[in-house]
């Protein structure tokens, strides 16, 4: 059921005195782009039902959309949902970003693939409990039976032909509480849902309105850049701000903990004040190199935990008894997010509240935080969240709203703090380098041992990706996860763990297969039928059903059969979505160059089909291009890339073409944002073998092998 | 600081700014034209295109002072209507994910119509290497640049 108390919702929207929604004072924001393509007229009152619905008397409907949007396209296909069950003709809809609203909205959260799946009953409850109202406001006016009213665009028609308007029911409607009982439509009378719906915002980013953190102003608003620590592990000893004093536009040099801010009129003085701050530095902690990294993965590798992750049957017994052992390690460099968006915040913190603004994934985490920081209350705080120009994990962090909120409370003024691309890349929040090493034990042809261990920075593979394919095919299986402290601060980054282990896991069953001289697709089946069969151990990660899904339709799609080209497969189970990929290399100039990527995809109910495409284009070119050129390497605690001179991302010119199809399924559906991306760079992987005969076991693949764009 | 006149979106602007302040830095906090983003600031990423001159141009790497009368034109002054080829274009094949990188997209490939009206996939890889889609929508730019070429 929907959680919104609608007497709880009036009265805190009856307190905000509208002012939330009406949106940002956005100096110099045209109004309202979406309008130009509604066909009725705005409203001159508009009537609240719950948290994500208010009618205007016209009969232009306003949809709130709850979570952040970092390009994933949840500002259109959330509200789609809630169109779909108030039955409302998406032309009438106008979407407008919600804010944070603890008490209205759950999970306000971009991150792990799930706003779809975890929004999806509470979207349709929210806009099917209106619709049931609007009837039953329809039908007593008529003093007809409310089973005798049916819905279609936004109008409510009674069997003898007599039929009225959502705006002009509204008013009325809005009076009465929102029912209880109500139904839900079948997946086959979707008329919005399936059907492509045009990204909301479109014509505001095709017209270069603002939109994102980064263009966000208030009156009165000065702008921040920090000079932070240089490596990881120096601290902050002096600093000598003459210079930077000089600098016209600066107004104001201020530190905080090892950080110092360069306070000024704009962001190129800013910038500029920070090129001329003397500082010196302290080395507080031991300064890493990826010669450390990569020789302490190996060293733990090497060892078994003392509580693993998951044991069943006895490995050790059974590689004693092996006639065969076969043992591969794979390994991964630390990644920046590179989000094209710089990170970003607003800030104005007085003595009434702490106005926040900007670009981040977890809003709720952040008032607390800046709560917490500041010693204010929750009540006191108010966050907005603007469109964010990427995410990919790096905006859930939030540090750079805290940085803005510490900064406008020492200077006492509206404060914007911006980080320049190298900001961005040096003082990351990076994936963790991590290495996987695979051990197999065979007898008589048959697997009886699998020993996966993990050794990575700061973290380990999150619950349950142990119990993931192939476990539950084998009798004796065994996973072991080394957590290892390192300074480097690191964090969730797209696919946190998949967007890597996927590589090692499939590549290395691609590997076992040609040793046991088995097709790779059969030999994935016959595992998939033994876990289904007769299952080993506690329960798995996966379904077996939906995992043969996906290999068929991406075996039949990209005939794979016939093999004519060099083709690498790939199928993987994350984020509650199966994904199968099969990639196509051709070899020029004895470099291999992958052509094309067959994808499908079982994600259950397909929302909103051409974004739900591009989400899964992008998941693939975005592990295609980190599996093959993101070398990033630390030297004395500091990163060797910079800057976009340094650091090479997937250009247009590197993309393959990709053919991507959906498994028809009515199941409730599931995200997109990331599933397509680990199986990527296995697929390539194995493709390369393919076509070379080489065998890839380090990313990016540009250090293994010479690779064409 | 100096005062400086320029033509942007065919109108006349006068800033008053450091003679090294990069023409994005005028754009975005002097003028309220936030359309051109900030990416890398060294005119590798290309989300800061503009046209100069009639030309693309990161406007992250030229500073102010280089400008004197060379026109400028930004997304907001693409099209009065959002209705430019390559704007519709872009609406019918929903380009963007983020959006962030999607108004230096369109310039450059704007730029790129204009020397070449009908663009060989060759001539779109090159034309737009220099600009950067973290999200990675470049199958989509290149098919939104090809219906363009057909409606310009």
């Amino acid at each position: 059921m929907n959680k919104v108390n609608r007497r709880d919702f009036i009265k805190t929207s009856a307190l905000a005195s509208g002012s939330l929604f009406i949106g940002f004072n956005w100096m110099g924001c045209k109004s309202d782009q979406a309008v130009v393509e509604v066909l009725k007229a705005m409203p001159k009152e508009w009537f609240t039902f719950d948290a994500y619905i208010k009618i205007g008397e016209t009969g232009l409907i306003t949809i709130f959309s709850q979570n952040p949007e970092i390009g994933q396209n949840i500002k259109t296909s959330m509200p789609m949902i809630v169109a779909e069950e108030l039955d409302v003709d998406w032309k009438d809809v106008i979407v407008e970003q919600a804010p944070l609203n603890t008490d209205w909205y759950e999970r306000q959260v971009a991150g792990g693939s799930q706003s779809i799946r975890q929004g999806w009953e509470i979207l349709r409850n929210a806009g099917a409990s209106v619709k049931q109202l609007l009837v039953e406001t329809a039908a007593a006016r008529w003093e007809a039976d409310p089973s005798d009213c049916s819905v279609s665009k936004g109008i409510v028609s009674h069997k003898d032909g007599r039929s009225i308007g959502y705006g002009a029911l509204a008013k009325e409607a809005s009076q009465k509480e929102v029912p209880k009982d109500f139904t839900l439509k079948k997946p086959e009378d979707f008329t919005i849902i399936g059907k492509s719906k045009v990204n909301v915002d479109i014509n505001d980013i095709l017209s270069g309105q603002p939109l994102f953190g980064l263009d966000y102003k208030e009156e009165g608003m000065v702008y921040a850049v920090v000079v932070r620590p240089p490596a990881f592990g120096n601290t902050l000893e002096s600093f000598d701000k003459t210079a930077t004093e000089k600098i016209n536009g600066v107004i104001d040099v201020v530190s905080f903990g090892d950080k110092i801010a360069i306070i000024a009129k704009n962001t190129w003085a800013a910038i500029k004040g920070k090129k001329a701050l003397k500082t010196t530095w302290k080395k507080s902690a031991k300064f890493e190199d990826s010669t450390y990294h990569t020789k302490t993965l190996k060293e733990y590798l090497a060892k078994k935990s003392t509580s693993p992750r998951r044991v069943d049957g006895d490995i050790d017994k059974a590689f004693k008894a092996a006639d065969d052992i076969i043992e591969r390690t794979y390994e991964a460099p630390f990644l920046p997010h590179n989000c094209m968006e710089p990170m970003n915040f607003f800030a104005n913190v007085t003595s009434e509240k702490v106005h926040l603004v900007g670009p981040i994934q977890t809003p709720k985490w952040t008032e607390s935080r800046v709560a917490d920081l500041l010693g204010r209350k929750l009540e006191d705080i108010d966050v907005h969240m603007t469109r964010m120009g990427g995410g990919f994990g790096r905006r859930l962090y939030g540090d750079f709203a805290l940085e803005a909120a510490e900064i406008s409370s020492k200077i006492n003024k509206p404060v914007k703090v911006v980080f320049s691309r190298e900001d961005d890349m040096l003082a990351g929040t990076y994936r963790p380098a991590s290495a996987y090493r695979f051990k197999v034990g065979i007898k008589d042809g048959e697997i009886t041992a699998y020993h996966l261990t993990e050794a990575c920075f700061n973290g380990q593979m999150f619950p349950p990706m142990e119990s993931n394919f192939p476990c539950g095919a084998i009798p004796n299986y065994r996973v072991d996860c080394h957590k290892i402290d390192s300074n480097i601060t690191t964090g969730a980054w797209r696919a946190p763990y998949a967007n890597f282990l996927a590589f090692a896991e499939q590549a290395f069953l691609d590997e076992l297969s040609t040793h046991l001289q088995q097709d790779p697709i059969e030999f994935r089946l016959a595992l998939l039928e033994k876990a289904q069969k007769n299952p080993v151990g506690e329960k798995y990660n996966y379904e077996v059903d939906k995992m043969k899904g996906v290999i068929e339709l991406a075996v039949e799609k990209s005939n794979w059969k016939e093999r004519k080209t060099n083709k690498g497969f790939c199928a993987y189970y994350s984020h509650n979505t199966y994904v199968a990929e099969v990639a196509e290399v051709e070899m020029v100039n004895n470099s291999p160059i992958v052509k094309k990527i067959y994808c499908a995809v079982d994600c259950g109910i397909v929302i909103n089909p051409k974004a739900a495409l591009n989400q899964i284009e992008g998941g693939i070119l975005d592990g295609m291009g980190h599996a093959m050129y993101a070398d990033f390497e630390f030297e004395n605690g500091r990163s060797k890339s910079s800057n976009f001179h340094n650091y090479r991302h997937l250009r247009m010119v590197e993309a393959p073409e990709i053919e991507v199809h959906f498994v028809q399924s009515n199941n409730d559906p599931t995200g997109l944002g990331e599933p397509t991306l680990p199986p990527a760079g296995g697929a390539i992987a194995n493709a390369i073998f393919a076509a070379t005969q080489k065998r890839l076991y380090k990313q990016p693949f540009v250090k293994e092998i010479k690779v064409l764009g | 600081m100096a005062n400086y006149t320029i033509t942007v979106n065919g109108q006349s602007k006068t800033v008053n700014v450091d003679p090294d302040t990069p023409l994005l830095w005028v754009l975005r906090d002097e003028l309220n034209l936030v359309g051109t983003k900030y990416g890398c600031g060294i005119a590798h990423c290309g989300v800061c295109t503009v046209h100069l001159n009639g030309e693309a141009a990161r406007s992250c790497s030229i500073p102010i002072s280089l400008v004197k009368d060379q026109p400028i034109t930004t997304i907001e002054g693409l099209s009065d209507t959002i209705n430019h080829p390559l704007q519709a274009a872009w609406r019918e094949h929903d380009v963007p994910q983020c959006g962030y990188c999607q108004s230096g997209q369109i310039m450059s490939a704007a730029a790129l119509l204009k020397s070449i009206p009908n663009p060989s996939d060759e001539d779109i890889d090159n034309a737009m290497y220099g600009n950067l889609c973290r999200c990675a929508t470049y199958l989509r730019i290149k098919k939104a640049i090809k219906t363009a070429s057909k409606n310009i």
